[in-house]
């Protein structure tokens, strides 16, 4: 049982806490990321968390002249858990930004915690077409893109480009991939191709060969899968005899360097498209990979590419308001307009809706130096999020999803 | 009645004594957890059903009062009146389905019935809105701030608990722990075991619904993680935990997870297994769950400490109720 005195000191703590945290306010900028490290997501969870970390490391520590402060919380890839792991990051660890999560739910299930809380959100790796079109928080910038972003340029490079005209399309069953199909449709539809069927199948299928079995004989086959589900796909659709009868057009994460590594010969020829690829020249993108290999041996891929941009968007922003990072209003203004002239990735920029204006690359997956990388073989320069279409007409219709914009 | 005195007391308190937000939004959590658990405990623990489904419920009340309070507009409690009601009808229809089974197959009709509704939070995306969930906005008034929000999910969680409690020690209670220990027995002596099964089902029902509405208001966003086997497991391993047909057992165990789940993960990245680890311990050690565990190895210790024959003259409280329900 607590005495009267215990209890008169716990409350004297209480009350003291204000004092403390006004004190610290001249200490490191905090920084608070939300990632996954166990369960189904860990892998990509660990890749955001390797390009954050290789960002702070070549920075040594420091951001406009100030300290940095670096905390990781683990969301286990639940939205309940990642609300509460945001109010830690908040209320707890008091975080002036806080960067990640790696799934969309994730992201949306925080969204409107830390928009009321007023904390800058930097997200680099969540996808969710919403989160920079239809449910907008002023707090909320991105590093990644949207999941229809890369697709909206492939749909239309395969029916201009390579000439397919008849596409089936098979996906994660989750809002990820419907959104990456969806976009994919329109501008292939657009460009006069006809999508024969969509195919799901849920993410944690045991066996792809009922959906190869349905794929029928169409020119290609459009591939959107995540983490390990690519790798699964991929391998027995080439064991299905199907590789060399018809060709396979990936999402960006589907042929993604942080599985491109554990592939074989069936990822070999993969026409993908992306906003990264490790095999970009230039001498940003150069370093970033030879820095990244010689931490995890492996090429970055898309949360290594998105986690690092964040921490170059953060860099810019805060040395555009001198590193005060308390002034919070000014801190996400300056955030909010973000221009990143030397990215691995290439140049980018901010939309009002805070999503990137960036590069599409088509890549091509080739084997150079006894390794499998994606080859660019095409870019499409400065592409939003609304691809060529009218921003407010894009936005009066209805999110993506696996009925819009066409049922099949 | 002391330690319950003590507990209420503590448990009133709880805003002063904890030192910030995040700590209130925790203990907020466990009693919302620990709602849900009880819910489950009605069933498993008095009634002897282990239902591996209740995050359906859960998930509808949850769904029902964000889809009518933010989609149609409705007051709150007119939104929390049907998303009781929708849920408890649902509740009826399921323990139809389900109550013509029991032990295992009842086990795998539950799962099956939750997996149903999370496949239609999942695909009935013009309803819910699929996998991106729906969100709840800020509310105001008293919910704005922790303290209220915690203070709500305290009144309806002790109030479900009390009810339990009365429950449980009415005729009713008995007869569902009659059904319980030899429902063959029960039937003969002229009780109608089906009955008994399906009203505790549906009231097990009407509180997985109340907890769910706790679960909206507290954490605002419901997407079809909220529904999904995981939710429903992790009841059932709350119940067990903390102790099976006990009244505070389901809190304890809620507790456990919850704080397991959020502050041992602050320490170390291998949580999950940590979990694990502690769920065997205590099935090895307690295996009647922490709370029955701790009474009968603190009487166990207390026997110990006097003369060996007093332990007759000597029997504690605790003991004697464990003798009294063996």
């Amino acid at each position: 049982m607590i005495s009267r005195r215990q209890l008169v000191a716990g409350a004297g703590a209480v009350l003291a806490l204000p004092s403390a945290r006004a004190i610290a306010q001249a200490g490191p900028i905090r920084i608070g990321m939300l990632t996954v490290k166990s369960g189904a997501l860990a892998a990509g969870g660990r890749q955001m968390e390797d390009g954050f970390r290789l960002f702070l490391s070549e920075r040594a520590n420091r951001i406009a002249g100030r300290e940095v402060a670096f905390m990781v919380a683990d969301t286990g890839g639940q939205p309940a858990l990642a609300k509460t792991r945001a109010q830690e990051l908040v209320q707890r660890a008091g975080v002036h930004v806080v960067v990640g999560p790696v799934a969309a739910f994730e992201a949306l299930a925080i969204n409107d915690y830390l928009q009321e809380a007023g904390v800058p959100f930097l997200c680099a790796s969540a996808a969710a077409e919403d989160l920079t079109q239809r449910r907008i928080n002023p707090w909320f910038v991105r590093t990644s893109s949207t999941s229809a972003q890369p697709c909206h340029p492939l749909g239309e490079y395969v029916a201009r480009d390579l000439g397919y005209k008849r596409v089936v399309t098979i996906a994660d069953d989750f809002a990820f991939g419907q959104e990456q199909t969806a976009g994919f449709q329109r501008a292939f539809v657009a460009s006069g191709g006809t999508v024969v069927r969509k195919l799901w199948s849920p993410l944690n299928v045991a066996d792809y060969g009922s959906y190869i079995a349905q794929i029928g004989e169409p020119d290609a086959v459009f591939a959107a899968f995540a983490g390990a589900n690519g790798l699964r796909f991929l391998r027995q659709y080439a064991e299905y005899g199907l590789k060399q009868k018809i060709p396979i057009i990936g999402a960006m994460t589907t042929v993604d360097e942080g599985v491109l590594h554990s592939m074989g010969d069936e990822a070999l020829g993969i026409v993908s498209a992306g906003w990264y690829s490790a095999a970009l020249p230039g001498d940003a993108n150069r370093r970033f990979v030879t820095e990244l290999r010689k931490e995890t041996g492996v090429d970055p891929g898309f949360y290594s590419a998105g986690a690092y941009s964040a921490g170059l968007a953060l860099e810019n922003a805060l040395q555009n308001i001198d590193g005060k990072v308390e002034d919070k209003q000014a801190f996400m203004a300056a955030l909010r307009k973000v221009e990143i002239a030397d990215d691995p990735r290439g140049p980018w920029r901010l939309d009002s809706y805070g999503n990137p204006i960036q590069n599409i690359y088509i890549r091509k997956t080739e084997r150079k130096g006894g390794r499998l990388v994606n080859t660019v073989v095409k870019t499409y320069e400065n592409v939003s999020q609304f691809w060529t279409y009218n921003a407010e007409a894009f936005l009066s219709a209805p999110v993506y999803s696996r009925n819009d914009p066409t049922k099949l | 009645m002391k330690p319950l005195l003590v507990l209420v007391v503590a448990a009133a308190a709880m805003p002063l004594l904890l030192p910030g937000e995040f700590y209130l939004a925790i203990a907020t959590q466990v009693l919302v957890y620990g709602l849900f658990a009880v819910s489950v405990n009605l069933i498993a623990g008095y009634c002897g059903m282990v239902s591996l489904g209740h995050a359906a419920f859960l998930g509808i009340s949850g769904y029902a009062f964000a889809l009518l309070s933010v989609g149609a507009g409705w007051p709150i409690w007119a939104a929390t009146t049907a998303a009781l009601g929708l849920t408890s009808l649902t509740g009826a229809m399921f323990g139809l389905v389900a109550l013509r089974t029991s032990g295992l197959s009842f086990l795998m009709i539950t799962l099956a019935l939750g997996q149903i509704v999370w496949g239609i939070a999942f695909r009935y995306v013009d309803l819910t809105n699929g996998e991106n969930g729906i969100s709840l906005p800020r509310p105001d008034g008293v919910l704005l701030h922790g303290t209220g929000l915690y203070y709500l999910c305290l009144a309806v969680t002790a109030g479900c608990m009390l009810f339990v409690t009365v429950l449980t020690r009415s005729p009713l209670g008995a007869a569902m722990q009659g059904v319980r220990d030899q429902p063959r027995r029960m039937s003969t002596l002229g009780y109608d075991v089906w009955a008994i099964r399906y009203v505790s089902y549906v009231l097990s029902a009407l509180l997985a619904a109340a907890s769910g509405i706790l679960y909206m208001l507290t954490f605002r966003f419901i997407s079809p993680h909220a529904l999904s086997l995981t939710v429903s497991s992790e009841a059932v391993l709350m119940v067990i935990a903390g102790g099976l047909g006990t009244t505070f057992g389901p809190l304890l165990g809620a507790a456990l997870v919850v704080l397991l789940k959020n502050v041992a993960s602050a320490y170390t990245d291998r949580w999950p297994t940590l979990l694990g680890l502690i769920f065997l311990f205590i099935i090895v050690v307690v295996p009647e769950g922490l709370l029955p565990g701790a009474r009968r190895l603190l009487g166990a210790l207390k026997a110990r400490v006097v003369a060996p024959d007093n332990i007759g003259a000597n029997l504690t409280r605790a003991s004697r109720i464990e003798g009294a329900r063996q």
